[in-house]
Protein backbone atom coordinates (compact mmCIF):
# COMPACT_ATOMS: atom_id res chain seq x y z
CA UNK A 1 0.00 0.00 0.00
CA UNK A 2 3.00 2.59 0.96
CA UNK A 3 4.53 1.56 -2.51
CA UNK A 4 1.38 2.40 -4.29
CA UNK A 5 0.99 5.75 -2.70
CA UNK A 6 4.37 6.61 -2.83
CA UNK A 7 3.87 6.29 -6.93
CA UNK A 8 1.09 7.92 -6.86
CA UNK A 9 2.82 11.01 -5.01
CA UNK A 10 5.97 10.39 -7.83
CA UNK A 11 3.15 11.04 -10.54
CA UNK A 12 1.52 14.12 -8.77
CA UNK A 13 4.94 15.69 -8.35
CA UNK A 14 5.59 14.86 -12.03
CA UNK A 15 2.55 16.51 -13.35
CA UNK A 16 3.38 19.63 -11.44
CA UNK A 17 6.73 19.34 -13.13
CA UNK A 18 5.16 19.21 -16.14
CA UNK A 19 3.24 22.46 -15.71
CA UNK A 20 6.71 24.30 -14.80
CA UNK A 21 8.39 23.09 -17.40
CA UNK A 22 5.36 24.67 -19.24
CA UNK A 23 5.77 27.98 -17.66
CA UNK A 24 9.57 27.60 -18.12
CA UNK A 25 9.14 27.20 -21.89
CA UNK A 26 6.57 29.79 -22.50
CA UNK A 27 7.01 31.87 -19.69
CA UNK A 28 6.71 36.10 -21.07
CA UNK A 29 9.48 36.91 -19.40
CA UNK A 30 12.88 36.20 -17.96
CA UNK A 31 12.14 36.27 -14.23
CA UNK A 32 9.21 34.57 -14.70
CA UNK A 33 11.51 31.40 -16.36
CA UNK A 34 13.84 31.66 -13.30
CA UNK A 35 10.66 31.05 -11.05
CA UNK A 36 9.66 28.16 -13.02
CA UNK A 37 13.62 26.98 -12.83
CA UNK A 38 13.53 27.73 -9.31
CA UNK A 39 9.85 25.31 -8.61
CA UNK A 40 11.50 22.77 -10.72
CA UNK A 41 14.30 22.09 -8.99
CA UNK A 42 12.01 22.52 -5.62
CA UNK A 43 10.01 19.54 -7.14
CA UNK A 44 12.76 17.76 -7.97
CA UNK A 45 14.24 17.49 -4.89
CA UNK A 46 11.79 15.57 -2.89
CA UNK A 47 11.78 13.02 -5.74
CA UNK A 48 15.13 12.51 -5.35
CA UNK A 49 14.53 11.75 -2.11
CA UNK A 50 12.22 9.50 -3.08
CA UNK A 51 14.35 7.50 -5.74
CA UNK A 52 16.59 7.33 -2.68
CA UNK A 53 14.78 5.49 -0.52
CA UNK A 54 12.90 3.40 -3.50
CA UNK A 55 16.35 1.98 -4.71
CA UNK A 56 18.07 2.26 -1.22
CA UNK A 57 21.07 4.65 -2.06
CA UNK A 58 22.25 6.87 0.26
CA UNK A 59 24.05 8.91 -2.18
CA UNK A 60 20.98 10.05 -3.88
CA UNK A 61 20.29 12.38 -0.47
CA UNK A 62 23.26 14.20 -1.25
CA UNK A 63 22.68 14.51 -4.44
CA UNK A 64 19.37 16.23 -3.42
CA UNK A 65 21.29 18.81 -1.26
CA UNK A 66 23.99 19.96 -3.62
CA UNK A 67 21.19 20.42 -6.07
CA UNK A 68 19.18 22.21 -3.73
CA UNK A 69 22.80 24.62 -3.23
CA UNK A 70 23.60 24.85 -6.65
CA UNK A 71 19.67 26.18 -7.64
CA UNK A 72 20.33 28.12 -4.71
CA UNK A 73 23.07 30.07 -6.23
CA UNK A 74 21.76 30.40 -9.73
CA UNK A 75 18.42 32.03 -8.38
CA UNK A 76 20.81 34.36 -6.48
CA UNK A 77 22.90 35.03 -9.12
CA UNK A 78 20.23 35.76 -11.48
CA UNK A 79 18.59 38.72 -9.06
CA UNK A 80 21.96 40.02 -9.04
CA UNK A 81 22.33 40.34 -12.61
CA UNK A 82 18.68 41.68 -12.91
CA UNK A 83 19.75 44.27 -10.27
CA UNK A 84 22.83 45.67 -11.47
CA UNK A 85 23.49 44.05 -14.85
CA UNK A 86 26.30 41.44 -13.62
CA UNK B 1 6.20 0.82 12.49
CA UNK B 2 2.75 0.30 10.22
CA UNK B 3 1.41 3.35 11.97
CA UNK B 4 4.78 5.23 10.77
CA UNK B 5 4.23 3.90 7.54
CA UNK B 6 1.07 4.93 7.30
CA UNK B 7 1.56 8.53 8.53
CA UNK B 8 4.64 9.04 6.73
CA UNK B 9 2.34 7.53 3.22
CA UNK B 10 0.09 10.63 3.85
CA UNK B 11 2.24 13.08 4.41
CA UNK B 12 4.34 12.61 1.05
CA UNK B 13 0.74 12.74 -0.67
CA UNK B 14 -0.30 15.49 0.88
CA UNK B 15 3.24 17.25 0.27
CA UNK B 16 2.86 16.12 -3.46
CA UNK B 17 -0.75 17.67 -3.84
CA UNK B 18 1.15 20.84 -2.09
CA UNK B 19 4.06 20.59 -4.87
CA UNK B 20 1.49 19.78 -7.83
CA UNK B 21 -0.76 23.06 -6.90
CA UNK B 22 2.23 25.34 -6.33
CA UNK B 23 3.32 24.53 -9.85
CA UNK B 24 -0.22 24.70 -11.03
CA UNK B 25 -0.37 28.01 -9.87
CA UNK B 26 3.21 29.00 -11.40
CA UNK B 27 1.54 28.27 -15.04
CA UNK B 28 -2.56 29.69 -14.12
CA UNK B 29 -1.15 32.96 -11.80
CA UNK B 30 -1.50 36.18 -13.89
CA UNK B 31 1.97 37.98 -13.44
CA UNK B 32 5.25 37.21 -11.93
CA UNK B 33 5.07 38.26 -8.76
CA UNK B 34 1.94 36.24 -7.84
CA UNK B 35 3.54 33.70 -9.51
CA UNK B 36 6.60 34.24 -7.16
CA UNK B 37 4.69 33.89 -4.39
CA UNK B 38 2.80 30.40 -5.23
CA UNK B 39 6.13 29.12 -6.28
CA UNK B 40 8.10 29.97 -2.86
CA UNK B 41 5.41 29.17 -0.39
CA UNK B 42 3.11 26.34 -1.69
CA UNK B 43 6.23 24.82 -3.14
CA UNK B 44 8.14 25.00 0.33
CA UNK B 45 5.25 23.78 2.51
CA UNK B 46 4.81 20.81 -0.27
CA UNK B 47 8.82 20.59 -0.22
CA UNK B 48 8.89 19.66 3.25
CA UNK B 49 6.19 17.76 3.86
CA UNK B 50 6.99 15.04 1.43
CA UNK B 51 10.47 15.14 2.83
CA UNK B 52 9.05 14.76 6.51
CA UNK B 53 6.96 11.68 4.86
CA UNK B 54 9.76 10.08 3.44
CA UNK B 55 12.08 10.39 6.48
CA UNK B 56 9.48 8.55 8.45
CA UNK B 57 8.95 5.94 6.03
CA UNK B 58 12.59 5.46 6.01
CA UNK B 59 13.67 6.91 10.32
CA UNK B 60 17.05 5.83 9.55
CA UNK B 61 17.92 8.54 6.68
CA UNK B 62 15.41 11.06 9.00
CA UNK B 63 18.51 13.42 10.15
CA UNK B 64 20.18 13.92 6.79
CA UNK B 65 16.50 14.85 5.45
CA UNK B 66 16.25 17.12 8.24
CA UNK B 67 19.36 18.97 7.04
CA UNK B 68 17.96 18.77 3.41
CA UNK B 69 14.46 20.32 5.06
CA UNK B 70 16.46 23.21 7.74
CA UNK B 71 18.20 24.03 4.10
CA UNK B 72 15.26 24.39 1.79
CA UNK B 73 13.40 26.10 5.11
CA UNK B 74 16.44 29.03 4.91
CA UNK B 75 16.94 29.31 1.38
CA UNK B 76 13.91 29.61 -0.42
CA UNK B 77 12.11 32.25 1.17
CA UNK B 78 15.95 33.99 0.56
CA UNK B 79 16.05 33.53 -3.19
CA UNK B 80 12.48 34.18 -4.05
CA UNK B 81 12.66 37.75 -2.10
CA UNK B 82 16.38 39.04 -3.56
CA UNK B 83 14.29 37.90 -6.87
CA UNK B 84 11.08 39.90 -6.18
CA UNK B 85 13.20 42.47 -5.07
CA UNK B 86 15.57 42.78 -8.35
CA UNK B 87 12.20 42.22 -10.72
CA UNK B 88 10.50 45.02 -8.90
CA UNK B 89 13.62 47.30 -9.20
CA UNK B 90 14.31 46.36 -13.29
CA UNK B 91 10.85 47.52 -13.45
CA UNK B 92 8.63 44.68 -14.23
CA UNK B 93 5.29 45.99 -14.38
CA UNK B 94 2.00 44.39 -12.51
CA UNK B 95 -0.41 41.71 -13.27
CA UNK B 96 -3.71 44.71 -14.75
CA UNK B 97 -5.89 43.65 -11.88
CA UNK B 98 -3.62 45.13 -9.35
CA UNK B 99 -4.82 47.14 -6.59
CA UNK B 100 -1.30 48.24 -4.28
CA UNK B 101 2.30 48.40 -4.79
CA UNK B 102 3.40 48.76 -0.94
CA UNK B 103 6.94 48.82 -2.16
CA UNK B 104 6.81 51.21 -4.05
CA UNK B 105 4.66 53.39 -1.69
CA UNK B 106 7.20 52.85 0.50
CA UNK B 107 10.41 54.25 -2.26
CA UNK B 108 8.08 57.54 -3.04
CA UNK B 109 7.33 58.03 0.72
CA UNK B 110 11.52 58.02 1.36
CA UNK B 111 11.56 55.02 3.51
CA UNK B 112 14.03 53.07 1.97
CA UNK B 113 16.75 55.57 1.15
CA UNK B 114 17.45 55.98 -2.61
CA UNK B 115 21.56 56.52 -1.71
CA UNK B 116 22.09 52.85 -0.60
CA UNK B 117 23.20 50.39 -3.21
CA UNK B 118 20.97 47.73 -1.37
CA UNK B 119 17.73 49.86 -2.18
CA UNK B 120 18.47 51.59 -5.57
CA UNK B 121 15.37 53.07 -7.00
CA UNK B 122 15.81 52.86 -10.94
CA UNK B 123 13.56 54.37 -13.68
CA UNK B 124 11.23 51.89 -14.62
CA UNK B 125 10.12 50.54 -18.03
CA UNK B 126 13.57 51.24 -19.90
CA UNK B 127 14.62 47.41 -21.02
CA UNK B 128 12.05 44.65 -19.97
CA UNK B 129 9.46 43.96 -22.23
CA UNK B 130 5.91 44.31 -20.85
CA UNK B 131 3.24 41.63 -19.56
CA UNK B 132 1.85 39.72 -22.07
CA UNK B 133 -2.14 39.20 -21.67
CA UNK B 134 -2.51 35.84 -22.13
Amino acid sequence: MVDRVLILAMALAGAGMLLALIRLLRGPNIPSRAVALDVLTLITMPVMVGLAITSGRVIYLDVALVYGILSFLGVISLARYFDQGV
Amino acid sequence: MAALDIIGALLVLLGSLFLFLGALGILRMPDLYNRMQTGTKATTLGNMLTLVGLGLLEPAWLPKICLIILFVLITNPLSSHALARAAHRAGYPLAAGSVTDALREDEQAGGIEPGSTACQVRDPGSDPQPEVAE
